[in-house]
Formats: structure tokens, sequence, C-alpha cells
């Protein structure tokens, strides 16, 4: 064994057992419609008073593409996104705009009709999973606090925050870069920065699965950011759980300058990326969280234990699992 | 639980299938190999007799009635103006030839033709104990004194009937043998007097008249074994040496000693024996060797379809293989295809274009379609209807090719069959969305992936010892099913995994 790295020890979880130990076991596949329908997701935080971008309108339909004019009638900007989509696929930010043109946020100036054809295209299914029928959903657009301007190009850098059962476990913040188009997506060369449980300040960073400690485009250090409103974003997601029932979720956080944090989406299937921003393995963390019976706990509890959880040596909680 | 439940589920899926597998092959001797032959023995009886004057004959020959240690794959009987009759009785047959009005030199023919059969079993009735013979004084003192020392000398009928037999064949025989083998000098005779001799110790025994079978015996010998029955089977002494077991170069033509020829009605009669070894499929044998068994396998097998469903079904039972291999390439190596079982269709479909001409093929089309596909994203079309006009820029392509490549004089393009085209459709429209989504390089990396799949789909689809093993026992399948379940509950790292965490790991 000693030719392949010793990826046990340090608790990493990799694609199968997230698959087989966790998302089969703890999200039932009947709730998984709950995040992966944007538009329920969304309804279901207001229900709930959680909150998330306010909802500007739907299309539906081609029908309805020329109801988008109305839709964003007196709004400088907005967010474009399917309701189907996955991993950021599909979402326009328009940042501003001129008489009948429109800016994206990466620079890209768009006519009425190319917009209008990226959402027949999204809702032809391009962005969905197995390319179902979509919708397109409108949503306001986060002005995002300023406290990451140093660390951002172009797009919203968002907070991913991994629950178990009710547990925030995990997160890190995802910084847009100039080669991932604005977009907070690691997989295309956004930068990682784990986040620690107890304190909300970044401790270890990454672009794609090397190490950095600056912004590869600001080169302002992405390891010791602080998170304001630390304590409500895990307030929020450890929500989450109850709203959505899934015991292993992913939840995406933006922090609005005004607003303060806003849920953005939800996810069932969270990569596994989060790992090797936070340089710690998912599983000593977890099957810490295994052992102990955490229905009925209160929402402070369940923060207290996450942050309980990272304290734990990966070793002595891998054998503690075991025994 | 579930992994339990899993496990167990695997178990019984795989003995079911292995079961029935090794039934068919052991029992019903389905070959592994599709080539794979049997030794065929065709051992022909020549019965002759001369008839004098012209008057009635009748010829009876003794034939085989289930031969232990080997199975009746034909048998015929060449008659010429005789009338033929077939007597069976129990654990005995006989031909019959009759003819009313024949004179002069008469020869009949039996043919059979017989291949190993280590399964089969006589199934001659457990015979009693016989009575001690009464023979004449000084014979009767010589066999009891003699089977009294032999006794005195062995522990049990096995040791007792090679003792009896080493002192009869001694070449400086003591006073009793030689007045007890005075008259038997023949190795049939010899028999006859151990069969005797077995019954003064109250030892049932019987001869068995052997063919020797070899390579191409225009005579063959037909020589005498004893069987000795120990009360619960059989046990074969050469009596001229006294050696235990059955040689395998003999085959058993009928219990008893009694002449295998009785003709009336002729004079200087006697019967030939001539062997022949051949080979022959050993498919063809063994199922008909199943329908004689009254086994229902071969009809509930693939091999009762007719033949053109069954060169399709011979590359269906492929597929869940093919599946395997993508389950164990994905989620044991974390190799990334476009789709899950497109890899699948693609090998089928090289099978029609050959490998390295539908590997160019098709990468040519695929190369060529994402261009047409990135300038197609020009227009705004809707999905499903541009969808559909890369479904037709791939059939042009595809006809433009294969005019051209039989231009040329290759001819791969023209054996492109009906499916590959919507494949390669829905190809490069997920390759293209990957492109546009997660850049160049992964949408390159899964279509790599993809072929590299296919490829090794391919190669073993080809595999011909597998494709035949699939086809005549489906029931492996159940295997297949049962390594694909397990290979479900895997939840290790992939192997691509080490290289992503890497920087994680534990120092060692």
């Amino acid at each position: 064994m000693s030719l392949l790295p010793d990826l046990k020890s340090a608790g990493v979880m990799g694609i199968n057992s997230r698959n087989g130990d966790y998302i089969m076991r703890y999200n039932p596949r009947r709730l998984f419609p709950l995040v992966d329908d944007k538009l329920i997701s969304k309804e279901l935080a207001i229900q709930n008073g959680l909150p998330v971008p306010e909802l500007y309108g739907v299309i539906r339909m081609l029908h309805d593409i020329r109801k988008f004019e109305q839709l964003v009638a007196g709004k400088e900007d907005f967010v474009l996104k399917p309701v189907h989509g996955s991993g950021g696929n599909g979402i326009m930010v328009i940042g501003g705009r001129s008489r009948e043109r429109y800016r994206t946020t990466t620079g890209r100036i768009l006519t009425r009709d190319e917009i209008a054809h990226h959402m027949e295209n999204t809702l032809g299914g391009q962005f969905s999973l197995g390319g179902q029928p979509d919708q397109v959903l409108i949503e306001y657009r986060v002005k995002f606090d300023p406290v990451f301007d140093h660390v951002s190009y172009l797009g919203v850098p968002d907070i991913r925050i991994i629950v178990f059962k009710g547990v925030p476990v995990m997160s890190m913040i995802r910084l847009p870069t100039r080669s991932s188009d604005g977009k907070a997506n690691l997989h295309m060369g956004g930068v990682g920065a784990g986040i620690d449980m107890r304190t909300g300040i970044t401790t270890n960073a990454v672009v794609g699965t090397s190490p950095v400690h600056e912004h590869p485009d600001t080169g302002s250090p992405v390891v010791g950011l602080t998170m304001p409103h630390w304590e409500a974003m895990l307030d929020i997601a450890a929500r989450c759980y109850e709203i959505t029932g899934l015991g292993y979720l992913g939840v995406d956080l933006v922090l609005d300058a005004t607003l303060g944090p806003l849920i953005l989406e939800m996810n069932a299937r969270p990569g596994l990326n989060i790992q090797i921003a936070n340089a710690a393995g998912l599983l000593p963390r977890l099957h810490f969280l295994e052992c102990l019976e955490l229905d009925g706990l209160s929402v402070p509890e369940r923060i207290a234990l996450g942050k309980e959880a990272t304290n734990r040596d990966p070793r002595e909680i891998t054998r503690m699992a075991v025994a | 639980m579930n992994r339990r439940h899993t496990f167990i589920l695997a178990a019984c899926l795989f003995l079911a299938g292995a079961s029935l597998f090794l039934y068919k092959v052991r029992t019903l001797g389905l070959p592994l190999d599709a080539a794979q032959e049997t030794e065929v023995w065709t051992m022909e009886a020549h019965v002759s007799f001369h008839r004098d004057s012209v008057g009635a004959a009748k010829a009876h020959l003794r034939i085989p009635e289930n031969p232990f240690g080997y199975r009746i794959a034909s048998e015929n009987f060449v008659s010429r103006g005789y009338g033929l009759t077939v007597d069976e009785r129990a654990n005995e047959r006989q031909a019959l030839w009759a003819v009313r009005k024949v004179s002069g030199e008469q020869s009949l023919y039996y043919r059979l033709s017989v291949y190993a059969d280590p399964t089969r079993k006589g199934n001659l009735p457990k015979p009693t104990f016989p009575k001690v013979p009464e023979l004449e004084e000084p014979y009767y003192s010589a066999m009891m004194d003699l089977t009294s020392h032999v006794r005195e000398q062995s522990a049990d009928i096995l040791t007792f009937t090679s003792a009896l037999l080493r002192r009869l064949n001694d070449p400086t025989p003591e006073e009793n043998i030689s007045l007890l083998r005075a008259g038997a000098r023949t190795p049939m005779q010899r028999s006859k007097l151990a069969v005797t001799l077995l019954a003064g110790a109250r030892i049932p025994a019987e001869i068995v008249q052997c063919v020797r079978l070899g390579e191409d015996r225009r005579l063959a010998d037909v020589l005498p074994m004893l069987a000795v029955h120990n009360g619960d089977e059989w046990i074969y002494f050469d009596p001229q040496t006294g050696e235990l077991g059955f040689p395998s170069d003999l085959f058993p033509w009928v219990w008893g000693s009694k002449p295998l020829i009785d003709v009336s009605g002729g004079r200087g009669d006697m019967v030939e024996f001539s062997v022949v070894r051949s080979l022959q499929p050993t498919m063809e044998i063994a199922q008909e060797r199943a329908a004689s068994l009254g086994s229902k396998i071969p009809e509930f097998s693939l091999l009762a379809l007719p033949l053109r469903t069954q060169s399709v079904y011979g590359v269906i039972v492929m597929i869940p293989l093919g599946a395997l291999l993508v389950v164990l390439l994905r989620n044991f190596i974390g190799i990334r295809t476009v789709g899950t079982f497109m890899p699948v269709l693609i090998a089928i479909a090289f099978r029609e274009t050959q490998l390295l001409g539908g590997l160019l093929f098709f990468t040519l089309i695929i190369v060529v379609g994402l261009a047409i596909r990135a300038y197609l994203e020009h227009l705004r079309l809707l999905l499903v209807p541009r969808l559909a006009s890369v479904l037709t820029v791939v059939v042009i392509l595809m006809t433009l090719v294969s005019i051209a490549s039989h231009r040329m004089g290759v001819d791969t393009g023209l054996s492109v069959a009906l499916f590959p085209m919507v494949i390669l459709t829905m190809m490069i429209e997920r390759m293209s969305v990957t492109w546009e989504e997660l850049g160049a390089k992964d949408a390159i990396t899964e279509g790599i992936g993809t072929m590299m799949t296919a490829v090794l789909i391919y190669l073993v689809m080809g595999v011909t010892v597998l494709r035949h093993v699939l086809f005549v026992f489906p029931e492996l399948l159940l295997l297949v099913l049962a390594a694909t379940l397990l290979a479900g509950r895997y939840t290790g790292f992939r192997l691509t995994e080490y290289r992503r965490f890497k920087a994680m790991a534990a120092d060692q």
C-alpha cells in the first residue's frame, strides 16, 4: 500500500465513499427536488424565515421571455439562473445596462436577443441535469460585501458550508479569479480557502490542488481572512437541515453588503474539494458525529458540536468509529 | 445491513450461476472452448460366415448396451437383404439378422460410434452370491484347497482376487493350479476358470468382453476383463496379469462369457472388429448428450434460437461485461467518460467498423461535429432543433466519409451500422456542453477517456473464448451481476483520487 499516498489515515473522503456512505444513506432521493429545484428551495427558505436573494420573476416557458423586460424593469442589475442548474452552470450575472444593451459582470455586452437566446437554451434544458426542460429564475444581484474586494476578481465569492445532520462540519470560501471567469468555481481555477469552524478565519487556501497564500490576480493574502457574520452563517447553514431534511448537505452562502449572509443555493451532492481547501479530511469529523445521538439537539448545540468535531485528531476518531 | 444484504445477494447469485455453469460443464460436458473436439471411436463388427447351399440363415450378434465409461453417439447396421431385429432385454442387446434364401460368403456389419464419458456407470444389477460350483474330483478338492490358501493370504475381495489371479498365471504353477488350468489355454478360458474359482469362494464375478481401441486398427483384439463385485461396486482385473482397474483403451462390449456371435445355417462364422478414431466438435456431442439425458437445458439455451438471433445475442451477452468494465474504470480507477454507457455503445459500433478504422472515423466525425456545433451556437437554435441539426450533419459527414473512403479503396466507412449516428450526435452535444461549461481540457479529457474505455471494452468483447463462454453459459451473467453488485458497495478511493488528494496524504 505504500505505493499510494495514505489518504485513509488523513481521513479523506473519496467520491465512492461520499456517494455510497453519505449521500445514499442520509439523503433520501425524494428530497432531492427540494435543493435541485432552486425555486422550491428559495420558497422553502422564505417560508422558514431564512434569508435568500429576492426573486424578481420566473421565466417558465418560451412564451414568458417577452415578459423579461417587464420583470427586470427598474432593476439596474440582476441574475439569471437555471432553476435546475448545477455547479454554477448557466448563471448569467447582469451588472448594468445602457439602453438596449446589458453588461455582464465579466464585461461582456449582450443584446436583448442574446439574453433571450441564453434563456431559450436554459428552458430547453442545456444546463439542467439530464437535459430536462428547465426554467429561468431572475433574482436580486448580491452586492457583495467589500470585505472580499481585495481577494476577488469580478464575481461573487461564496461560502460553502457542509452540514451533516444539522451540524456544520466544514466550510470554505470560494474566491473568483480571472481564470474562473468570475465564477466562484474551484474546478475552473477559483481559489478555495478553508475556514476554521471555530473562529471563521481562513487557515489554508488552494488553487486547483496546489496551496497558495495570495490571490493569483490581486496578490492579497487569502489566508487569515475573517468572515463577517460567521455565527449567523453557521446558524443559517444548520437550519437548512430542518427545512430540507437532507442529512448530508452543502449550503452556499453569499455575503451581501447590506443584507448580510444570504442562501445562494443548497446542494445534495456537495463536492470534495473543500477537503483540499481545508487541508483536512471530512471523515474524522463525520465519524465523530456518527457516534453521537444528534436528533433533538438545538441549533446552537449542533453548532457547538461542529466546532468540537474540528478539534478531533483524525487518527483518534477513526479508531473511535471503528470501536 | 445493506452491505450484508448485498454480500448475501451476490453470494446467492454467484452460487446459482456457478452451479448451473458447473452442471453444464461437468454433467452435460458443454465445452469451454468453441473449437474443442472430442475423440470419437467408431467400431465396426464384421460378421462373416459361409453357407454352402441355398437356404435360410440367421446370425445373432451381441451388441453393447449402456457401456460403462462411454456413451453411444450413433450406431447403424449394414444388412444387405437380411431382415434385422434388435432384441433388447435387461442389460443385454442382440442384433438378429435373418434371411430365407441365401448362399455363399456372407458379410454383415454393425457400426458403433462412442466417446468416453467417465460419468457413465453400467446399470448391471447387484449380483447375488454364487453357489459353490459342483466340480468333479479331483478338481473340487483342488479348487477348495486353492481358495482356502488364497483366503489365508488375503484380507478382502480385492486382495483375494488379485492373489488368486497371480497364482493362476504363475509361470511355475503349483500342483493345484496346473491341474485346474490344464484345459484353459485362451484368455477367455482362463477368465472363465477365474470366475469358477471365485464362485468357489462365493465371490460374484463376471466376464466383460472388451474391444481394444487404438489409433486406426484394422483388426482390433477382443479380450476378456474380469469384473468382481465387492459388495458395493464392480472392480475390474486383467485376468492375465491380475492388474487392477479398467484400462482406458478398452471398450466394454458386452457382459458375460457367451460367444459374441451365434450363426445358424452357416459355417466358419467369425466376427472381426476394426476401430477408427476421429474428432468431432464437442459442442455437438454435448448437445446430443444433453438431449439424450432428458435435460431441458439445450431447449432453453441460446443455441436453440434461430441463427440470426443467435448472432445478435452473441453481442448482447457481452454488454453486461462491458458495463462491468465501465464500473471498474469509473469507480475504481476514476476515468471520466462522456455519458455513463456511451463507451459500451461505441465499442459495439467498433465491431462494425473495425478498431482502427472506427477510431479514426469516429474521432474525425466528432472533431468536425464539434466545430459545426460551435458554429451552430451562433445561430441561437433551440436545444432540440440544434441536436437534430447536428445529427443531420453527422449523417452527411458519415456519407461523405464513406463515399470518399470507398473512392480511395478503403472500405471501413461502408460497414458503419445504423446506430452510431445517434451515439455520435449525443457525444458531440455532451462534449460541447462540457467544453463550454468546464473548458476544452475537460471536454478533451472526457472524450479521450470515452474512446479509451470503448477500445478496452471492444478488445474484451473480442476475446473469442469469453464470447463463446458467455453465449453457451449465459448463467455466467449472474456472476457478472454479483461482481457488479459487489463493486457497487466499494466506497474506497478511486485511483485518480490518490493524485487529486495527494497533498493531503498522511505522512507514512
